[in-house]
């Protein structure tokens, strides 16, 4: 049922010198600046920006949850304040939490929305069918949405928002915490979408997602950046890009080295080596041994160059990526062998079993981490990564199976393990109403630091992490970036050897995302081990290790490009980390289906 | 407003209760746990009061009082040799009392004066003291007058007063206690019950869902005052049919104007439970409130329990703005002593202005918006 496409002359979304502030404590905190806006019919508009850019906001006010503060929002040319819900035209919205009850099932969520959307009885019964063949979730109808994985929620999400097949839909962050392939498929919905008409306006924190899109809005601050055309933001960069590959060191090194020369704005590791961003009219500071290869920009580019030369930034964060990058010893080649030490075994885990009742969350792993390496935990929705993690760390007890941590037998002296492991957990496990020196306070009291020692440690982690300023702050106040400092912070102050991450990044924008990355880096230059568990693939290239899991069994393991070649085909010769994810994992799925 | 959106609600509403344990809870079990405490277990009576008995010189008379004692089913007389003895009875608190009969009890009943007699009580439980004293003293001027009839000697009592207790002749605390208590569960289900579902509505981020829908906020509020309307009525028809038929409470008056004064009261819980909800928007928050200003002002300043008439005067005027007094005062009205209609009109009035007043803002805080 194609949606039927309004008069041309109305834009289906347009924001018109739109201010909205919040009442934060005593202070009024503006969202959105006067901003101006208008969508292209029919299109896939995506919105970026860093966190607290205004980009809920914004969504928000599209679907009219919440009201200008000055200004108008006119959708399909009608005011938004104008308007009761009752006539207002086909708009889909798709909330961050998808707006799911989760004691009620697929089907009756489904029933409910059709009801509310006023659908009746036959219409409904059609386009639930419709919906439930588009997004395969036809088998799961009497599952209750609660049980269902974090991609098959996302789906029925857009489902519900798709009944009354909109003309606009609006989705915010609808691919956040999801694992690759449900985001192909989740993107592979939205496209079929645009082929109907439909206009989208999404939100999302992923660069490949954006160069998907039609058109990008970029946001900072509560107003636009830039817009345009993908190819609108990259043109500009032509030239300046470029992928660098060294002969003998680690891409790890290569990369902080090229973070810190002149010139370079930003410097990431991908698949083919280390990515270069150069600033404009810079010739490339090559060195000995080095191959630059000129690389067509991406959109990643444009946000790096628009955001580093963007001053109204928090200086804390530009100040905290050049510090962090300042105390990385001087670089020098022969680290590629010397800075880790392959021989010493940190982390060693054989045959390791975990069971729940009848089901079996981890099934025989076996891997081995060494001193110094950041070592990466992959897997969809449900693999058995957490459950792994917490083994690892000493909170879940092992069903079978040998542990060794830092050389201590986890399943008998794991308090032992603990006073030199770090652990930074999804949602960081800070107390939100104690500030900032009251949470270092209270950690380091937790890790037995005292006196001296103690205010040594405190006055490192304030100096390393740039957490002066923030002192009186509560943590719950603070913005994501601070807070993800904050975590690090405490998970640091007893100098462990090891350091577990657990979804560290999820949800945090991609400056913030780089920013920490630097400083992992410098911690596993510095000697300590890192285990990560992530959702991002481009974060997958800087491991040195990888174990890709799924379904509880470890389908792959080895450096990421090991695990590229692996998903190597005639079509595709030089596969993504992503791709290389989705290759592996489903012809896994398939192989258990055939077997079963 | 559409009916259909409007069934879809309620109808999810109900689903969500049936497989919500929490819900359950609180709108079967805990409403059952409360009336099997209060019918069975709770009661203000004293009954089988330990009680020590010390009698220095015992003669017949002291034996026929004893008697007496041993009779009543409101005390256990415990005999006990000596003073001390029973004393230590009383700090073990293996008694809560002591009744002493001097050496010279029956020498000054021979010679026809006032015997007097001891009653030493443990006055820690305040209430209970006073209880047991009256009935010891009850008792006592029973035996006299037994006494008088036997020797067919004239009793000297100045003033006699003949006591009846009019609509609970048995004096049984149960019997106010079990209609007062269907107001407490009726305000569990009405406002804790609703604000914690409306509250877990913001806190999952379908009430932003819902808003996003064609659904007016009309809409969304009677697809939380209908469920919970029926659920506290269905509430209330348990607590009465239990009331009467297990734990023997009469009801006196009509049970079509309970049923519609116990609307109206409902109403006004669901106003506040709403209210809440609408301030507090997590769960935790919502909670709290409720249980502070509507669960417990219903077992404490409703008369539910405690006498209004003999608590300080500001807080007897704090009482008035509890709807839960009201609505005591009615079914205490309705199942001891009938149909008495001014108490009726003029409670029910009450409780319709408090519906009135609580929906009502409700009604004008709420928008169809997040801001």
């Amino acid at each position: 049922m194609p949606a039927q496409n309004p008069p041309v002359t109305d834009p289906p979304l347009r924001f018109l010198g739109v201010h909205k502030d919040f009442q934060r404590g005593k202070d009024r905190v503006a969202a959105l600046n006067g901003l101006d806006l208008e969508l292209a019919a029919g299109k896939i508009t995506g919105l970026l920006g860093p966190d607290g850019a205004g980009k809920t906001t914004l969504l928000r006010l599209a679907a009219g949850l919440l009201r200008p503060s000055s200004g108008q929002v006119l959708i399909f040319g009608q005011d938004i304040t104008q308007q009761s819900g009752e006539h207002a035209p086909a708009i889909g919205y798709m909330p961050q939490r998808f707006g799911l009850y989760e004691d009620l099932s697929v089907q009756e969520n489904l029933d409910l929305y059709s009801k509310l959307q006023g659908l009746d009885p036959s219409q409904a019964q059609q386009r639930q069918r419709e919906l439930l063949q588009l997004t395969a979730l036809g088998p799961f109808g009497s599952r209750r949405a609660g049980a269902l994985s974090g991609g098959m929620k996302q789906k029925l999400g857009l489902a519900c928002a798709l009944l009354r097949t909109p003309q606009l839909l609006l989705l915010d962050e609808p691919t956040v915490g999801v694992d690759p392939i449900a985001r192909r498929e989740l993107w592979n919905i939205i496209l079929g979408l645009r082929q109907e008409g439909t206009t989208v306006l999404l939100s999302t924190a992923y660069f490949d997602e954006a160069e998907r899109c039609d058109a990008i809005v970029l946001l900072h601050q509560g107003n636009i950046l830039q817009q345009g055309r993908p190819d609108h933001f990259t043109t500009p960069l032509q030239g300046r890009t470029f992928q660098v590959q060294h002969p003998s060191l680690r891409r790890r090194f290569l990369q902080e080295s090229l973070q810190q020369r002149p010139g370079v704005l930003d410097a990431r590791i991908i698949a083919g080596g280390v990515r270069v961003l150069l600033a404009k009219d810079v010739q490339p500071p090559k060195e000995q041994e080095e191959i630059w290869i000129t690389a067509p920009p991406a959109f990643a580019d444009a946000f790096m160059d628009l955001f580093a030369s963007v001053p109204a930034s928090p200086p804390a964060e530009i100040a905290a990526s050049a510090d962090a990058a300042d105390q990385i010893p001087v670089n020098t080649p022969s680290r590629n062998t010397a800075g880790t030490d392959e021989t010493e075994i940190v982390i060693q885990v054989q045959d390791l079993c975990k069971r729940f009742g009848n089901f079996t969350a981890v099934q025989n792993s076996s891997f081995a981490i060494h001193k110094g390496e950041i070592f990466g935990l992959l897997g969809g929705n449900g693999a058995g990564k957490t459950t792994t993690f917490r083994m690892l760390c000493g909170l879940l007890p092992p069903s079978a199976g040998s542990l060794l941590v830092a050389g201590v037998d986890m399943r008998k002296a794991s308090s032992q393990a603990r006073a030199r492991i770090g652990y930074v957990a999804q949602k960081f496990a800070l107390y939100g109403n104690l500030s900032v020196d009251q949470n270092l306070r209270f950690f380091a009291a937790a890790y037995g630091l005292q006196g001296k020692l103690r205010e040594q440690r405190l006055g490192k982690a304030r100096q390393d992490f740039q957490l002066h300023e923030y002192g009186s702050v509560n943590a719950d106040d603070l913005p994501l970036g601070v807070k993800q400092r904050l975590a690090l912070a405490c998970a640091l102050l007893h100098n462990p050897d090891i350091l577990f991450l657990d979804e560290a990044t999820s949800g945090v924008d991609p400056l913030t995302r780089r920013e920490f990355w630097q400083r992992i880096n410098s911690l596993a230059a510095q000697g300590v081990t890192v285990l990560v568990t992530t959702h991002f693939m481009d974060e997958a290239e800087y491991c040195d290790q990888l174990v890709l899991m799924s379904l509880g069994a470890i389908l792959a393991q080895g450096s990421p490009s090991d695990l590229r070649q692996l998903a190597k085909t005639p079509e595709n010769l030089e596969p993504s980390m992503e791709e290389a994810f989705i290759h592996l994992i489903d012809a896994h799925e398939r192989q258990i289906r055939r077997a079963s | 407003m559409n009916l259909r959106r409007l069934g879809g609600l309620v109808q999810k509403e109900f689903l969500q209760i049936r497989r919500d344990p929490s819900a359950i809870g609180i709108a079967f079990f805990l409403p059952l746990f409360l009336l099997f405490l209060f019918g069975y277990g709770v009661s203000l009576d004293a009954h089988r009061v330990p009680i020590a008995v010390v009698v220095d010189h015992p003669t017949p008379q002291t034996s026929a009082f004893v008697g007496e004692l041993n009779q009543s089913q409101y005390f256990q007389p415990l005999t006990l040799p000596t003073i001390h003895a029973a004393q230590q009875a009383v700090m073990n608190r293996q008694a809560d009392g002591i009744l002493w009969l001097r050496a010279d009890f029956s020498r000054q009943i021979l010679q026809g004066n006032t015997a007097s007699i001891g009653i030493l009580l443990n006055g820690v439980d305040a209430n209970n003291a006073r209880i047991v004293s009256g009935y010891l003293q009850g008792a006592w001027q029973n035996w006299l007058e037994q006494r008088a009839l036997g020797d067919a000697a004239p009793l000297i009592i100045p003033v006699n007063a003949k006591t009846r207790i009019w609509f609970n002749p048995a004096v049984r605390s149960r019997y106010y206690l079990v209609p007062g208590l269907i107001a407490v569960i009726m305000t569990l289900i009405g406002a804790l019950l609703t604000a914690l579902v409306v509250a877990r509505e913001w806190e999952r981020g379908t009430m932003e869902a819902l808003m996003a829908s064609p659904v007016t906020m009309l809409e969304i509020l009677l697809g939380k005052l209908i469920p919970y309307f029926l659920m506290g009525f269905g509430g209330l028809l348990l607590s009465v049919a239990l009331a009467v038929w297990v734990f023997g409470v009469p009801l006196v008056g009509s049970l079509w104007l309970l049923l519609f004064c116990s609307s109206l009261f409902l109403l006004v819980a669901l106003g506040m439970g709403l209210l809440i909800s609408s301030v507090a928007r997590n769960q935790f928050v919502a909670g709290q409130i409720a249980i502070i200003v509507t669960f417990l002002p219903a077992f404490i300043l409703s008369g539910f329990i405690f006498d209004i008439q003999s608590m300080p005067a500001p807080i007897r005027l704090l009482t008035h703005i509890v709807a839960a007094r009201y609505y005591v005062s009615i079914l205490q009205t309705l199942f001891l002593a009938g149909n008495i209609w001014p108490i009726i009109l003029w409670n029910s009035l009450a409780l319709f202005l408090m519906a009135l007043l609580f929906l009502g803002i409700t009604l004008k805080r709420s928008h169809k918006r997040l801001d």
